[in-house]
């Protein structure tokens, strides 16, 4: 199947600091992918390194084929391309529905915009009810599911979560989860970063495992479907 | 309390909405741009001057009233583009401090062009007599121009609402102040923000400004500095960078003012200023992120 995402020799700084270290990796069409690793292992710097939210220092980011390194990070979600950013940033101040409407933002039609809506409402009721609420009165499950529904309401052919179950019940994770497999089902591709490893690889497909800015070792499907339970003493092992 | 009582509370008050409502005009316009990119505008007073200057000079060129209020309305919202585009888009991402000397820089810079190609002397400007002329009601008599004020105050802070609540570009606006990195990583385009944010405190400054020389007019080339100090005022007491805030101190502020000069005794009214910011600086006290706080104020104390 061709590359929907690769990273090549991809690096951010923070100033001197540097979070991710020149790391390559490649996401299939349909895939669900998990970057796993230790809290400041840069997870969440090479998300946002991909979604615009911090500058590439280095190296290349592809998405179908186009280079997008450079893009100002308006311009990356109109091609197909968006995150649910680490700490759910829902826009407090306005309602569920402006935020979701936010999510759209860069689509033109209408009718486009009433079916991803739609499709967000089905998957979570409750922002349906929920839709005249400031976003900021919403329960933090509430507001994780706000954040992924705003992300989806853009279309994204590649998804890119941050953390999605953080500081949820593990009802609302069960839920969660669930959700990956069906926008999988949907076709949507995942590349999901996650503290809850036993969950992430429930779903995943392959993993990349991170520590201090490298990429330490990739979990094949097969080596996912055999041992599981390798990664994560590997994980608990660092 | 007697009918003449009444009356004069009446009449003040009308004289207090008629102040604050141009107060608050200035201090939204101030507020737009603060919750956008972090910038006090001072040059925005001068925005207003241009403003009356495109009156003054319909004025003379024999543009009728009703032609010129629009014309200057319109090169306000020009020259706040302007403005951002030449002077504060290639400092955008410099501290508070870069971007606060940056917008003293512009004010002086337009008040020495105001003093040099105009004239640095206050100028007459032909508004309609109408203007001038009052109406009464039972006992109380008010000045067509302040009805003007509290009816254009009126139009455009609704209309500046529902473009906030409704309109998608409003929205947008709102998002970026509350979390401009994630607006934008909705696709919401970071110079599109910035220039509307502009243009939209350009309209709400050039519509003060015919507020302004309408109750006086004439224009100088500071005559934008009094009234944006005191929307400056108004923006922290109302909770700077908070919209309904800096309406709110707007208003409170017109009143303050009003009231102070209606009713503190006569030998009091030369400490009548001070005595006004006094009051202003009691309620910060008591209400330090202002009257209104900004959600993104709010969101870091939490
Ligand atoms: N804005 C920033 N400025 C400076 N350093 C940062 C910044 N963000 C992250 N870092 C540093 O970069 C490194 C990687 O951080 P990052 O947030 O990418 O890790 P992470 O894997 O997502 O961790 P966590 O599991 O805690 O979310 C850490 O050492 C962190 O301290
Ligand atoms: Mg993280």
């Amino acid at each position: 199947m061709a590359s929907l995402l690769a990273l090549e020799n991809f690096k951010v700084r923070y100033g001197a600091v540097e979070a991710v270290r020149g790391i390559n990796l490649d996401i299939r069409k349909g895939e669900v992918v998990a970057l796993l690793g230790a809290n400041g292992a840069g997870k969440s710097s090479t998300m946002n390194g991909i979604a615009g939210l911090e500058p590439v220092a280095e190296g290349r980011v592809l998405f179908d084929g186009q280079d997008i390194t450079d893009l100002p990070p308006e311009e990356i979600p109109v091609s197909g391309l968006t995150l649910s950013p680490e700490g759910r940033r829902v826009f407090s101040t306005l309602t569920v529905e402006d935020n979701l409407r936010m999510g759209a933002y860069g689509v033109r039609d209408g009718a486009v915009i009433d079916a991803a809506r739609k499709r967000v409402f089905s998957l979570f009721p409750i922002l349906a009810k929920r839709q005249g609420q400031y976003a900021g009165t919403l329960s933090g499950g509430q507001q994780q599911m706000l954040a992924i529904g705003r992300a989806l309401m853009c279309n994204p052919r590649l998804l890119l979560l941050d953390e999605p179950s953080l500081g949820l019940a593990p009802l609302i994770v069960e839920q969660v989860f669930g959700l990956i497999a069906t926008l999988r089902d949907q076709g949507v591709t995942i590349f999901l970063v996650e503290q809850n490893v036993a969950g992430a690889l429930t779903i995943a497909d392959r993993a990349y495992l991170m520590s201090s800015g490298q990429i330490t070792r990739h979990v094949t499907a097969d080596e996912m479907r055999t041992s599981g339970s390798m990664v994560e003493s590997y994980l608990g092992s660092q | 309390m007697g009918a003449n009582d009444i009356d004069l509370i009446l009449q003040q008050t009308v004289n207090a909405v008629a102040l604050g409502g141009t107060y608050a005009l200035l201090a939204l316009g101030l507020a737009v741009v603060f919750s956008i990119m972090g910038l006090i505008n001072f040059a925005h007073g001068e925005l207003m001057t241009i403003a009356g200057y495109v009156l003054m000079y319909c004025g003379i060129a024999g543009v009728p009233f009703v032609l010129g209020v629009p014309l200057a309305v319109a090169s306000a919202m020009l020259a706040a583009m302007a403005m951002e585009r030449v002077a504060f888009r290639p400092v955008r991402n410099a501290s508070g401090a870069t971007l606060l000397v940056t917008s003293f820089a512009v004010a002086m810079i337009l008040q020495v062009l105001f003093q040099n190609l105009i004239s640095p002397r206050s100028q007459p400007v032909i508004v309609p007599d109408l203007l001038g002329h009052s109406i009464t009601i039972g006992g109380l008599v008010i000045g067509v121009n302040k009805l003007f004020a509290i009816a254009a105050t009126l139009v455009m802070l609704v209309a500046l609402e529902t473009f906030m609540t409704r309109q998608k570009h409003g929205i947008a606006m709102r998002a970026a102040a509350e979390d401009f990195a994630i607006a934008r990583l909705m696709g919401i385009r970071a110079n599109t923000v910035i220039a509307a944010a502009f243009a939209l405190s350009g309209l709400l400054a050039g519509v003060a400004a015919v507020l302004w020389v309408s109750q006086r007019a004439s224009v100088d080339p500071l005559m934008g500095f009094t009234p944006v100090l005191k929307a400056f005022i108004a923006a922290i007491l109302g909770g700077l960078g908070s919209l309904r805030g800096a309406v709110a101190g707007g208003f409170v502020l017109g009143f303050i003012e009003v009231l102070l000069a209606a009713f503190l005794p006569s030998d009091w009214q030369e400490f009548r200023e001070p005595i006004g910011l006094s009051l202003v600086v009691l309620m910060l006290v008591l209400r330090p992120n202002g009257l209104i706080p900004a959600a993104t104020l709010q969101a870091q104390k939490a």
